[in-house]
């Protein structure tokens, strides 16, 4: 793998990061518990797209291939997608989407403080960008992770469950293939060994606060990053891309 | 399960430096914390403010519209408390 099918590879994956976590949000929409968090779950949401957006342009400029960010979000294939497993798992009730979100987005503000040091101006441009949509949602989602944990027996129980479950998805975050090689060799990208003792701190701290215990790595998954997906992502998938599948080229 | 409602806070906006906070609107949320970060995402999405404040609406001790007459009626009729006699100069704003 060269350094540009590298580089290529791995703005797609951010992108299908982003757009993977945006659609679950999305479909909490109307959902929310309170109308406030209604609001901060949508500007959230369109955070992530607009992440999306910004990466998929970007990949498709390097691909020069003709197609647009559209094309790579709406007509590519499950096994095409390379986001990570962790991301694609339904929303569960409420204290699983804020576990889940916690745990990504302690990984995903590191990630992108590492990117905007990066050698590649474009990349690092868009996640400077990014980061600092990322260091509100992760303030607002541990708050709330403080709160469930800390709350009363039955938020604690089931938050601690929801951490529980989601635990095993964890070990991916910071498993490197030839693409996070690659990247991190010929521009100078993130390091995921250094992050992830970074992020087993943080997060330590975090769930101590919450009076959460952490769990311990074990039975870990992954298969995302390879385009292995779970059972889940092909019904997003299917949802997201209906308009596009049947009524091809449509806009609005 | 415990279904109370969240308390009520009113939201106050500074839409830039050197302007004063203005109520902007109100919201409900667990704690004061929680206030700031829904005050957030419900009244500076648009870039409206530099600055936001959270009160707890029972905090805020208000007059009483019966007493609206002893209030603020003998005012009215002092036109000397007006600076109607100064001249504004040119590029003063927000005075």
């Amino acid at each position: 793998m060269n350094r540009d099918e590298a580089l290529l590879a791995y703005v797609s994956r951010l992108g299908d990061n982003a757009l993977v976590i945006g659609q679950r949000m999305i479909e909490l929409v109307a959902g929310c518990p309170e109308l406030e968090e209604e609001l901060a779950n949508a500007n959230c949401a369109l955070d992530y797209i607009g992440q999306a957006r910004m990466f998929y342009t970007y990949a498709a400029e390097l691909e020069g291939a003709g197609r647009d960010e559209d094309d790579f979000a709406f007509l590519r294939a499950e096994h095409e997608f390379r986001n990570l497993l962790l991301l694609e798992l339904p929303n569960g009730h409420f204290g699983d989407s804020i576990a889940r979100l916690v745990l990504y987005e302690a990984f995903y503000r590191l990630h992108l403080e590492a990117l905007a040091e990066c050698a590649d101006e474009r990349l690092a441009a868009i996640a400077a960008r990014a980061v600092k949509e990322v260091r509100y949602h992760l303030r607002h989602n541990a708050e709330w992770l403080l709160r469930l944990g800390d709350g009363t027996d039955e938020s604690h129980r089931r938050v601690q469950a929801s951490i529980d479950g989601l635990w095993r998805f964890t070990g991916e975050l910071f498993a490197d293939d030839e693409v996070d090689r690659t990247v991190a060799a010929e521009f100078g990208g993130p390091d995921l060994a250094a992050i992830a003792v970074r992020w087993k701190a943080e997060v330590a701290a975090l769930l101590e606060q919450a009076t959460l215990t952490s769990p311990r790595d074990e039975g870990m998954v992954s298969g995302g990053k390879a385009g292995r997906h779970t059972e889940h992502l092909g019904y997003l998938l299917a949802e997201m891309q209906f308009l596009q599948r049947s009524y091809p080229g449509a806009e609005w | 399960m415990n279904n109370t409602e969240w308390p009520l806070y009113e939201v106050f906006i500074r839409s830039k430096a050197g302007l004063s906070h203005r109520h902007a609107g109100s919201l409900h949320a667990a704690d004061d914390r929680m206030a700031l970060d829904a005050a957030r995402d419900t009244y500076t999405r648009r870039t409206e403010g530099v600055s936001i404040w959270v009160v707890r609406s029972s905090s805020i001790v208000a007059s009483d519209p019966a007493e609206n007459a002893a209030f603020f009626e003998p005012a009215e009729d002092k036109v000397y408390r007006h600076p109607t006699f100064y001249e504004i100069p040119d590029g003063v704003e927000n005075l």
